[in-house]
C-alpha cells in the first residue's frame, strides 16, 4: 500500500460518504431520509469531482468545476421534485414509511 | 302367288314422321299439366286428356294415310327417324322412332280406342272425387303406350314399356285405400317385372351382340340382315343361336306384360282397378304390347328358320300360347265375376295372339290384337255399363234380365260376345280363322291347333254362360237396374259397329290388313274364301262355336237360378269345378313356393345386412373409436402432460421471478447497488488483466 | 517534490463531515438527521475551500444548505404525522442494505488504493476565476446552461404541481 496521497485520501473521504450516504438509503424507513442519502451520495461525487479536478491532469481548466457546479444545480432539482413527491404520496397514504409502499409489486 | 313388295330403302323422312313424336309427347305433356291442377278442374281435365288424345289421333290417322298411299302405289313405307342420345367414347346409345304398316296401325288403334274409352270415362267416373287424378294417369299411361308403338330402339321401347308398367300400377290401385287394390297393383307391378328382368337381359345381350339397339337403320339396325346373321352366328346353350336365345328372353317380358302362363297370375286381380281401366289398359292396349313386341322383334324370333320352318323361340312362343289359350279359357267356365271371367278371357285370347304369331307370323297375330282390341274393349265397357246399372254389383249370379232393363248396353255387349266367340262376319271370326289356318299348316307339330279349337269351344261355351246369367233370366238382384247414360252407351255403339265390321279387312277374299302389314299386295279375291284349307278351317270352326254356344245354352238357357244355389257343372263335377273356380291354384303354389322363397330371403339378407354389414360397419366404427380413445389418453397424458407442464413451469418461474418486483424502492436500489459493485469488479479485473 | 501530506485540516473536516453524515443517517428524529446533514454540507464546503475550488464551496452553500436542506426540513415538517414507526426506524432489510454499503465502499477503496501508480504526485493549483467561470458559462457551456435553466423550471413546476393542494382531494 504505502503512501497514501492527498488525492487518495480525498477519493477515501468520497467512498465513505457515499457508502455512508447508501447505507442510509437503503436501510432507513423514512422516504425521507431515503432522499437525504441520496443527497450524500451526491455530494460525494461532487467532491470526487473537484478532488479529480484539482489534483488529476487538467488540459481544460475549467471542465471539472463546471462538471460539479451543473452537479449541483441538477440535484437541487431532483431534490425539490423528490420532496415534491414524497409529500403528495403522504398526503395519500398518511404514512412516508417504504416499507407499506409496495402498490408497484410485480 | 302374290307378289312380294319389300321394303324400300329409307332416303328421308317424310313430314309426318319428323311429326310423329309428337303422338306420345302431346298426351305426355297434357298429363303433366292435369297434374298440377287442382281437384274441382274436372271439365279442364277431361278437355285436356280428350283433346290430346285427339290430337294423337289425328296424326295417327295422318301417318296411317301416309303409309296407305306409299303401299298402294307399291312402295311400301318404312320411316325412321334415330338420334345419338348418349355417347360414350366412341360407343353411341341411339334412339328413333318408326313409321311402318305394323306401328301406324297400332297407332291408329290404340288413339282410337283410347279415345272412344276416355269419353266412356268421363260417364263413368263422374261420380269419383278424384276424377282428376283418374285423367292424368290415362293421359301419361296413353302417352307411354304410343311411345312403346312408335319405339324404334329396344331402349326407348324398354322405357316407354317401364312407364306403361307404373301407370298400369298407378291405375290398378287408383283406389289404394282399398286394400285389395293396392295389393293387385303391387302384384302386378312385381310380375311384370319378373318378366322384365329376362327382357332386360335379351336387351343387353342383343346390344352386345349387334352392337346396336335400334330396329332399322338404313342396314345398320339389329332387325336387319346384317345383324341377324351375325347373331345367327353366334352360339348360346341348349343349341341355340344368339338370336333364339334373345328372342326367348325377350319374350319372357312379354310374357309377364300379356298375361302368358306363368306370369298371367296378375291379370285377374288387377280388376281391382276401375272398369275403364280394365278396358283400355287390360284388354286394349298394354297387354297387347307385349304381343306388339313380339310382333316387332318378329325378324330376331324368325331368323334362321328355313321357308315355312319354325324356330326354337316361335316353337316356345306357339306352345306358350297354345296352352296358356286353354288354360285360361278352362278358368274362366268357373268364375262368377263379370270382370274376372273377362280378364280370363282375355288371358286366353292373348295365348291365341302368341300361337298366331308364333305359327303365322307378323300379320295373323296382328289382325286378331287389333280386332280383340275393339271387340274385348267393347265387352269391358259393357261390363262397366252392367255395373253401373246394378248398382256397383259384379256377380253374375246376382244379376239376370237385363236384356230388357238395359237394351242398348244388351245389343252392344251381344256384338261383342258374338265376335268373340267367333260367329261368322263378326270381326273375331276372321281374326281367330286366320290363326288356325296358319296353325294348321304349321310344320312342327298340329297339337297347338288342336288346342286352339278347344278354346274356341270353351270361349263360346262361358260367354254364352256369362251372356245367359246377366242378360237372360230373372232378375236377382236387389234394386231394379236401368241403363247408362249416353256418354256412355254411345262409345259402346261404335266399337261395336267395328266389332261387326273390322273383320272384312282381314277375310281370306280380301287379305287388305295381311298385305298392308307386310307390305305384300292384297287383291280382292273371292276366290281365296274357297281354297279348300281355309273352307275346312272355317266350317270346323264354326262347328266348334256353335257346340259349345248349345251346350251352355242347353245348361244354362231358361234357367234362373238363385245366387246361393250351386252352379250346374258345380253339382255334376264338384272337384273339377272347385279347382277350376280357385283358377287352379296357381297363386296359392307361388305363394307357398315362390313367395315363401323370397320371404325367407328377404329374411336372410336382412340377418346379414344387421349381423354381418352391420357388424362390419360397427367394427370399423368400434376400431375408429378405440383409435380416438388412443389419442385422447396421448393427447390428455403425453401433450397435455408436456406441453400444459411446460407452461405451469413457464408460470410458476414467472411467478418466481416476479417477486422480485416486490415494489420495494430499497430493494431495487440494493439490486442495483449489487449490481455496480459486481461490474465495477469485473471492470477492474479486466483492466488488471 | 513535496507530496502533500493529508493535513490535520483536512482530517478534522473529514471527521466533522462523516460524523454528520452518520448522525444524518443514524438519528431517530428526522429533524435532527436534517440538520446533521446540514453539518455534513457545512463540512464538504469547507473541503471544496481547501480544494481552491471557491466557487464550487461557495455554490454549495447557497445551493444546499441554503435551498436543500431547508427544503428537507420544509419537507420533514409537512408529513410530520408519521412520526417514528412501531417497528424501528430502519427497515427490515437493513443487514442486505448495510452489507450491500459496505461491499461498495470496499471495492471503490480497494480501487483507489490499489492504483496509485497512474495518478501524478503534485500538480500545480488550478487557477479559476470568477471571471473565466461567467465567460465559459455565457460561452462554452451555454447550451448545458441553458438546458439546466430549462430543467429547473420543470422542476420547480412540477414540484409545484405535485405537492400543491387539489381542491377536495385527501387531506
Amino acid at each position: 500500500m504505502g503512501h497514501v496521497t492527498a488525492l487518495q485520501g480525498y477519493l477515501l473521504l468520497a467512498a465513505l460518504l457515499f457508502a455512508i450516504g447508501l447505507a442510509g438509503a437503503l436501510t432507513r424507513r423514512n422516504a425521507i431520509l431515503v432522499l437525504i442519502g441520496i443527497e450524500l451520495m451526491l455530494n460525494a461525487a461532487n467532491l470526487n469531482l473537484i478532488a479529480f479536478w484539482r489534483y488529476g491532469p487538467h488540459p481544460e481548466a475549467l471542465t471539472g468545476m463546471m462538471f460539479a457546479i451543473f452537479s449541483i444545480a441538477v440535484a437541487a432539482a431532483e431534490a425539490a421534485v423528490g420532496l415534491g413527491l414524497v409529500i403528495h404520496i403522504y398526503r395519500f397514504t398518511q404514512t412516508t414509511d417504504l416499507d407499506q409502499m409496495n402498490r408497484m409489486k410485480g | 302367288m302374290q307378289a312380294t313388295i319389300s321394303f324400300t330403302p329409307q332416303v328421308g323422312a317424310s313430314a309426318i314422321t319428323q311429326l310423329l313424336w309428337l303422338i306420345p309427347a302431346v298426351p305426355v305433356v297434357a298429363s303433366g299439366v292435369i297434374a298440377l291442377l287442382k281437384q274441382p278442374k274436372r271439365k279442364t281435365a277431361a278437355t285436356l286428356a280428350i283433346g290430346s288424345l285427339g290430337f294423337s289421333l289425328l296424326l295417327a290417322l295422318i301417318a296411317f294415310g301416309h303409309v296407305v298411299s306409299g303401299w298402294s302405289h307399291g312402295n311400301a313405307v318404312r320411316e325412321t327417324v334415330n338420334f345419338s342420345w348418349i355417347r360414350v367414347g366412341t360407343t353411341n346409345i341411339d334412339l328413333g322412332w318408326v313409321l311402318d304398316p305394323l306401328s301406324a296401325a297400332m297407332l291408329v288403334m290404340v288413339c282410337f280406342v283410347g279415345l272412344l274409352i276416355f269419353i266412356y270415362s268421363t260417364g263413368y267416373m263422374a261420380h269419383d272425387e278424384n276424377f282428376t287424378r283418374f285423367f292424368c294417369f290415362l293421359s301419361l299411361f296413353a302417352g307411354a303406350m304410343l311411345g312403346v308403338v312408335i319405339a324404334n330402339s329396344l331402349l326407348l321401347l324398354f322405357m316407354c314399356w317401364e312407364l306403361v308398367g307404373l301407370t298400369s300400377y298407378l291405375l290398378i290401385g287408383f283406389w289404394y285405400y282399398k286394400p285389395a287394390a293396392a295389393a293387385a297393383a303391387k302384384k302386378a307391378f312385381l310380375t311384370t317385372r319378373v318378366g322384365d328382368i329376362f327382357f332386360l337381359l335379351g336387351m343387353v345381350w342383343l346390344a352386345s351382340g349387334t352392337g346396336t339397339l335400334l330396329f332399322y337403320n338404313n342396314g345398320g339396325g339389329s332387325m336387319e340382315a346384317g345383324a341377324l346373321a351375325s347373331l345367327l352366328g353366334q352360339h348360346a346353350a341348349w343349341g341355340l343361336t344368339a338370336a333364339g336365345a334373345i328372342g326367348l328372353l325377350i319374350f319372357c317380358g312379354a310374357a309377364g306384360k300379356s298375361g302368358q302362363f306363368p306370369l298371367h297370375v296378375w291379370l285377374p286381380d288387377a280388376m281391382e282397378g276401375p272398369t275403364p281401366v280394365s278396358a283400355l289398359i287390360h284388354a286394349a292396349t298394354m297387354v297387347a304390347a307385349g304381343v306388339y313386341l313380339i310382333a316387332r322383334v318378329y325378324p330376331l324370333m324368325a331368323a334362321g328358320s328355313l321357308l315355312g320352318g319354325s324356330t326354337t323361340a316361335l316353337t316356345v312362343v306357339t306352345w306358350v300360347g297354345a296352352f296358356t289359350a286353354v288354360f285360361a279359357a278352362l278358368i274362366a267356365i268357373a268364375q262368377d265375376d263379370i270382370k274376372r271371367i273377362l280378364a280370363y278371357s282375355t288371358i286366353s285370347q292373348l295365348g291365341y295372339m302368341m300361337a298366331g304369331l308364333g305359327m303365322g307370323g307378323v300379320a295373323v297375330g296382328m289382325f286378331h290384337l287389333i280386332t280383340h282390341a275393339f271387340f274385348k274393349a267393347l265387352l269391358f265397357m259393357g261390363a262397366g255399363s252392367v255395373i253401373h246399372g246394378c248398382h256397383e254389383e259384379q256377380n253374375i249370379r246376382k244379376m239376370g234380365g237385363l236384356k230388357s232393363d238395359m237394351p242398348l248396353t244388351f245389343v252392344t255387349y251381344a256384338a261383342g260376345m258374338l265376335a268373340l266367340c267367333g260367329v261368322p262376319i263378326f270381326a273375331g271370326f276372321w281374326s281367330k280363322d286366320g290363326i288356325l289356318e296358319a296353325g294348321s299348316h304349321w310344320s312342327v307339330s298340329k297339337g297347338p291347333v288342336a288346342l286352339l279349337v278347344f278354346g274356341a269351344m270353351l270361349t263360346a261355351f262361358y260367354m254364352t254362360r256369362q251372356v245367359v246369367y246377366v242378360f237372360f233370366g230373372h232378375w236377382r238382384g236387389h234394386k231394379p237396374a236401368h241403363e247408362s247414360p249416353a256418354v256412355m252407351t254411345i262409345p259402346l255403339a261404335i266399337l261395336a259397329f267395328f266389332a261387326f265390321v273390322l273383320g272384312l279387312f282381314g277375310t281370306p277374299a280380301w287379305p287388305w290388313f295381311q298385305g298392308f302389314v307386310s307390305g305384300r299386295e292384297a287383291p280382292l279375291e273371292i276366290r281365296g274364301l274357297f281354297e279348300s284349307n281355309v273352307l275346312l278351317v272355317m266350317g270346323e270352326s264354326i262347328g266348334f262355336v256353335f257346340v259349345g254356344i248349345v251346350l251352355a245354352w242347353w245348361l244354362y238357357g231358361g234357367k234362373s237360378p238363385k245366387p246361393d244355389t250351386p252352379d250346374v257343372l258345380e253339382k255334376a263335377a264338384p272337384l273339377p269345378w272347385a279347382w277350376l273356380r280357385n283358377r287352379l291354384y296357381i297363386d296359392e303354389i307361388y305363394g307357398v313356393t315362390l313367395i315363401a322363397f323370397y320371404a325367407w330371403w328377404a329374411r336372410v339378407a336382412d340377418w346379414c345386412d344387421r349381423r354381418v354389414w352391420g357388424g362390419a360397419v360397427s367394427g370399423v366404427a368400434i376400431i375408429f373409436r378405440g383409435w380416438a380413445q388412443l389419442n385422447r389418453l396421448l393427447d390428455a397424458n403425453v401433450v397435455d402432460g408436456t406441453f400444459d407442464k411446460g407452461c405451469e413451469e413457464l408460470s410458476t418461474g414467472g411467478g418466481l421471478l416476479s417477486r422480485v418486483q416486490s415494489g420495494q424502492v430499497q430493494a431495487y436500489l440494493r439490486w442495483l447497488a449489487f449490481a455496480v459493485v459486481v461490474l465495477a469488479v469485473i471492470l477492474i479485473w479486466s483492466s488488471r488483466a | 517534490m513535496r507530496v502533500p501530506a493529508m493535513t490535520i485540516v483536512f482530517y478534522v473536516i473529514a471527521a466533522i463531515t462523516v460524523a454528520g453524515a452518520l448522525a444524518a443517517m443514524l438519528l431517530k428524529n428526522t429533524v435532527h438527521c436534517a440538520l446533521a446533514l446540514t453539518v455534513a454540507f457545512a463540512g464538504l464546503a469547507i473541503q471544496f475551500l481547501e480544494l481552491d475550488a471557491q466557487f464550487a464551496g461557495f455554490a454549495q452553500i447557497l445551493v444546499y444548505i441554503g435551498a436543500v436542506a431547508i427544503l428537507v426540513v420544509f419537507a420533514i415538517l409537512l408529513t410530520r404525522g408519521s412520526e417514528t414507526p412501531k417497528e424501528g426506524v430502519f427497515s427490515k432489510t437493513w443487514l442486505a442494505g448495510l452489507a450491500i454499503a459496505a461491499m461498495v465502499f470496499a471495492v471503490l477503496s480497494w480501487a483507489v488504493l490499489n492504483s496509485t501508480s497512474s495518478l501524478p504526485g503534485d500538480s500545480p493549483k488550478p487557477t479559476v476565476s470568477v471571471l473565466e467561470i461567467g465567460n465559459a458559462l455565457m460561452g462554452r457551456y451555454v447550451l448545458p446552461l441553458e438546458i439546466v435553466a430549462v430543467l429547473l423550471t420543470s422542476a420547480l413546476i412540477g414540484a409545484v404541481i405535485v405537492a400543491k393542494h387539489e381542491k377536495g382531494s385527501a387531506k
